[in-house]
């Protein structure tokens, strides 16, 4: 069976690839519709990956877009500083994903580095401390001026485009998945749901929550090479505690522990944010109301509160799709 | 060294920390009884900073010369204005979520104060701009010899004080406060004892929102510029200052934030552009020295 | 249900075709999050722009100009979003956009790269216009304010110590800070201290009483208004007497209402004096203290400036394609509020700056400086 099941999520990916390829190429995806669709697939691979650490391994981070911000700027400065490629460079691809590799690389060192408060704190101590950490981050790119300070590191290269986006973000959910899977996964649940009772029966509580904290990093860091790579530059404002509030919300609103709901979404919510854009527009048009783009957030609060009063457990609860599930649950 | 540690930055320190100190007063005690990270929080005490600069100016001609009495109606303003949101944002964000995952209300918490910073920006009527906010006091600068301190200083601190000491004995003392301790330690018991569990979460977010209000009217005089967003930097240090006191201790809160205050002041003097990444140095340290916050008991884990 | 729907296509067609001749020029600005105070100011001076044209007729061939104002957040990320969405979406021939210049850097190369022209109006990061020859900015760069205030507080109030407070998370205060510190240097004076504060503080006693401890003669202050009056109230509140200098981020009617009496004995480098006598100044503060309830600040102006050199750009172009309205812009010569404006090799304009004095909470003109 297992054997079987394995390439479903492939087939899938290769079929939403294929689609969004040709609606795009025949004009009837935009480039706008585009753009959001890569935003949502690199908050796809933020929210997974955040999901392992806060969701799955039981832990409260808050500075996950720290991780992100390390990946973009080391990425970015190999590939912008160092190599200087630009997309007709002859070797280019290669150094482009070199430099993601090593940015998640980066960021998966200072995962470890923040994995280690974790053995000694717990809940909205070690939230805090994340927190902490994350603005350090912050504050450090904001006062080195070989990366820009705070113009931010500009002319980055555009690499990332729906192809190296899409793969990445499939790679992130099959990786996870798997590791959620295995019994490594198993141990990490058993950290989340008592971490005295999972020491008790032989877990290496110290190792998981590490271990969680360097793979949500890693991918973290891939993540915000992608991002910075798209937006052509890395700025410290955009690692900052609002936004690893912003990937906090997706993995909530999409349930806690579920792959399938953070995916969910990061796609729903990013859509959602654009949609009322031109709603709001539509509205305004309509009935002559003095209303415009500062409504648009307001609206997008209250749904978030519905969202979350009708569908308490958020959208996936902890239910897993028939797609992402590897084994066949009884 | 003279210029970084001396009176006046001491005197600083203690002005940011007052500041930081009477958020996080009425933040740790929602805090320690429903154990929600209330983002909202910053929001209360943003909302009790515009009802008074509201009141002040409704009722700014009624009051000619009579600087004590507008002084106490822009206070009963902003404490009514925190108090009142936060009881609505409990009765229709928080409470239906109570039995559920903790961290779905924190999720509405985080909506929650999104939609009262968009919504106040978007309403023409307060608008995204800066507004100047009155002197409802006149200002006077006390000179120390080789400090300067003004009196909005010694207010904010004396308040600070007091209303710490007050909160304490309410909790220690009143049938109230024991019905509080009861609920934050156990939710099941205390209903089986007849405690009406709802009712006494609902005073809290009362009590707690409008200290949260009166923060923001004396934010407001000490730092006379109001926008619908400057509840979110402050309402993060007093959520900080009160996990670094310890969760739900009132006193360790107002320790907490004296700290980060003095933290501050300090680690800007030494060096201004790292100043922020030195004062959240200094907090992990101490969380790792203290990790269940300065004056936070020991709890022992139950399987 | 089936009935609704119809009449809703039956309005949707009918107003898509009462505004196929409008041409569609994209506004960019944050009109939400903490910077939203300068977003609403840039909507305002670019709406205003817009009714003033289509009042007068349109652009060319009566054609009138629609704004599609969209908000960036002031975040780089939304920046991206909303600049793909105005181009992709829209079909937009031109963008006014957008205020910080960490959002424009990410809105740029997608306008160069779809050959639509943009004009920042605030912007002053010289990386900005150096993305393509489809990227414009009305406001000036960095360097320029920086040495202008560094020169009027050397030569004009013999000031011999300087120090400098300015918001480490924001480029545009940072590049004035450090621009006036060369600049002062390089005249023979002395820097007795550099210092920043984080983003969004309302105390900045901890880094005055370290300024204060080296007895400078004038204070530079590159910040935005909302704290430039806190932070004058502050340095007095401690004792400092001297005068203090900063840059455009200080024109703004609340920076009077803020700083009180404290910011007396200010000066700041700006675009214009608003006691200009010319009409088209007057004219402007008339109109737009009328529409909107309180006097332009510079952000205002600077979106007025840059909406009306751009619509004034299509109409020379007599066309809505991007590459003809991006050669009107490079011969521009147009009298706007700031001035005399053309553009220089790289896009930057070329205008004068004037030096206002704080007076009595009014504006005062002290004198003009050539670039």
């Amino acid at each position: 069976m297992k054997q079987l099941k394995l390439p479903k999520l492939l087939i899938f990916a290769l079929i939403f690839y294929s689609a969004i390829q040709i609606l795009y190429g025949t004009e009837i995806l935009n480039g706008y519709i585009l753009h959001i669709i890569n935003q949502s697939l690199i908050y796809v691979i933020l929210a997974v990956s955040l999901n392992l650490i806060n969701g799955i391994t039981g832990q409260f981070s808050l500075g996950h877009m720290g991780f992100a911000g390390v990946g973009a700027y080391v990425s970015g400065t190999i590939s912008t500083l160092v190599f200087k490629i630009n997309p007709s460079s002859p070797n280019g691809m290669l150094i482009f994903i070199f430099a993601i590799i090593v940015g998640g690389l980066a960021a998966a060192v200072v995962g470890f580095l923040i994995g280690f408060p974790s053995l000694r704190l717990k809940g909205d101590y070690l939230a805090i401390v994340t927190l902490g950490f994350g603005e350090i981050i912050r504050t450090v790119f904001n006062n080195i001026d070989y990366v820009g300070g705070p113009r931010g590191l500009l002319g980055i290269p555009k690499f990332s485009n729906f192809t190296t986006i899409i793969v990445a973000a499939f790679i992130t959910l099959v990786v996870i998945r798997n590791l959620v899977e295995s019994s490594h996964g198993r141990a990490m649940l058993a950290v989340r749901e008592n971490e005295l009772a999972a020491e008790l029966v032989g877990v290496n509580t110290t190792r998981y929550k590490v271990m969680a904290f360097v793979i949500g990093a890693f991918f973290a860091g891939i993540a915000g090479g992608l991002f910075a790579h798209l937006l052509q530059m890395a700025h410290p404002t955009q690692f900052g505690f609002i936004k690893s509030v912003e990937v906090l919300i997706m993995i909530y609103a999409g349930g806690v522990g579920s792959i399938t709901g953070s995916t969910i979404a990061a796609f729903a919510l990013t859509f959602l944010s654009e949609g009322l854009r031109i709603g709001i527009r539509a509205i305004a048009d309509a009935t002559g109301l003095p209303i415009g783009g500062e409504w648009r957030m307001v609206v997008y609060s209250l749904l978030l509160i519905f969202i979350m009063l009708f569908k308490t457990e958020g959208l996936m609860g902890t239910k897993e799709a028939k797609l992402i599930r590897l084994k066949e649950v009884q | 060294m003279g210029a970084i540690f001396n009176a006046q930055q001491i005197v600083n320190g203690l002005q940011v920390g007052s500041i930081y100190a009477l958020i996080a007063l009425g933040y740790t005690m929602v805090y320690g009884i429903v154990r929600l990270i209330n983002f909202a929080h910053g929001d209360f005490y943003m909302l009790g900073a515009y009802a008074a600069y509201g009141a002040f100016f409704a009722f700014n001609a009624l009051f000619v010369g009579k600087t004590g009495l507008m002084a106490f109606v822009v206070l009963i303003a902003s404490m009514a204005a925190g108090g009142v949101i936060a009881l609505l944002a409990n009765r229709l964000a928080y409470k239906p979520l109570r039995y559920k995952p903790k961290l779905s209300s924190l999720i509405t918490a985080i909506g929650v104060s999104m939609f009262l910073e968009y919504f106040l920006s978007a309403l023409p009527a307060v608008g995204p701009s800066y507004r100047s906010f009155p002197d409802i006091l006149p200002r006077v600068n006390i000179n120390l010899g080789n400090a300067v301190i003004s009196n909005y200083v010694i207010i904010d601190i004396v308040i600070a004080a007091v209303l710490m000491v007050g909160l304490t004995l309410l909790i220690k003392k009143t049938t109230l406060g024991k019905a509080m301790r009861a609920v934050s330690q156990d939710k099941d018991a205390a209903r089986l004892m007849g405690i009406d569990i709802e009712k006494v979460i609902a005073f809290t977010f009362l009590i707690g929102g409008s200290f949260a209000g009166a923060a923001g009217l004396l934010a407001g005089m000490t730092y006379p510029r109001i926008v619908p967003y400057m509840g979110i930097q402050p309402g993060l240090k007093a959520f900080i200052a009160a996990v670094l006191g310890g969760i739900g201790n009132i006193p360790g809160a107002v320790l907490g934030a004296y700290i980060m205050g003095l933290a501050e002041t300090f680690a800007s003097a030494y060096n201004s552009l790292i100043g922020e990444g030195i004062a959240f140095a200094i907090l992990i340290i101490v969380l790792l020295v203290r990790p269940r916050g300065l004056l936070g008991e020991k709890i022992a884990d139950k399987i | 249900m089936k009935r609704l729907s119809l009449i809703l296509v039956l309005i949707l067609v009918a107003a898509s075709i009462v505004t196929a001749q409008d041409i569609k020029v994209g506004g960019v600005g944050p009109v939400t999050g903490e910077a939203a105070t300068f977003g609403v100011s840039t909507k305002n001076g670019i709406m205003l722009a817009a009714e003033e044209w289509n009042a007068k007729g349109g652009l060319f061939n009566n054609r009138k100009v629609r704004i599609i104002f969209e908000d960036d957040k002031g975040d780089p990320a939304e920046g991206a979003t909303v600049y793909t969405k105005l181009i992709q979406q829209d079909n937009v021939v031109a963008i006014i956009g957008t205020v910080m210049s960490k959002v424009t850097l990410a809105g740029a190369p997608i306008a160069q790269a779809a050959g639509i022209p943009m004009i920042s109006p605030t912007s002053t990061n010289e990386r900005v216009t150096m993305v393509g020859d489809y990227i414009y900015r009305a406001c000036f760069i960095d360097p320029f304010q920086g040495t202008v205030g560094a020169n009027f507080a050397f030569r004009d109030l013999g000031a011999r110590k300087a120090a400098a407070l300015f918001d480490i998370g924001n480029d545009y205060t940072k590049g004035l800070a450090e621009n006036f510190r060369a600049q002062f240097l390089r005249l023979g004076g002395q820097v007795v201290a550099f210092e920043g504060h984080p983003a969004g503080a309302t105390d900045f006693k901890a880094q005055l009483t370290k300024i204060l401890a080296g007895k400078p003669d004038v204070l530079y202050v590159s910040d935005y208004y909302n704290d430039v009056g806190l932070i004058a109230k502050q340095a007095r509140e401690l004792g400092f007497k001297g005068p203090m200098v900063g840059g455009d981020g200080w024109d703004s009617p609340d920076l009077v209402k803020i700083g009180g009496t404290a910011v007396e004995n200010g000066f700041f480098t700006n675009h214009y004096a608003a006691a200009d006598p010319r009409p088209i100044v007057q004219e402007f503060v008339k109109k737009y203290t009328a529409k909107f309830g309180a006097e332009p600040d510079a952000l205002a102006t600077l979106a007025y400036d840059a909406a009306n050199i751009m619509f004034d750009a299509i109409k020379r172009a007599g066309s809505t394609k991007g590459s003809a309205i991006r050669d009107a812009l490079k011969t521009t010569n147009l009298n706007v509020v700031s001035g005399q404006v053309t553009f220089d090799a790289n896009r930057n304009p070329i205008k004068s700056a004037v030096i206002i004095e704080m007076k009595a909470g009014k504006q005062v003109y002290k004198t003009t400086v050539n670039p």
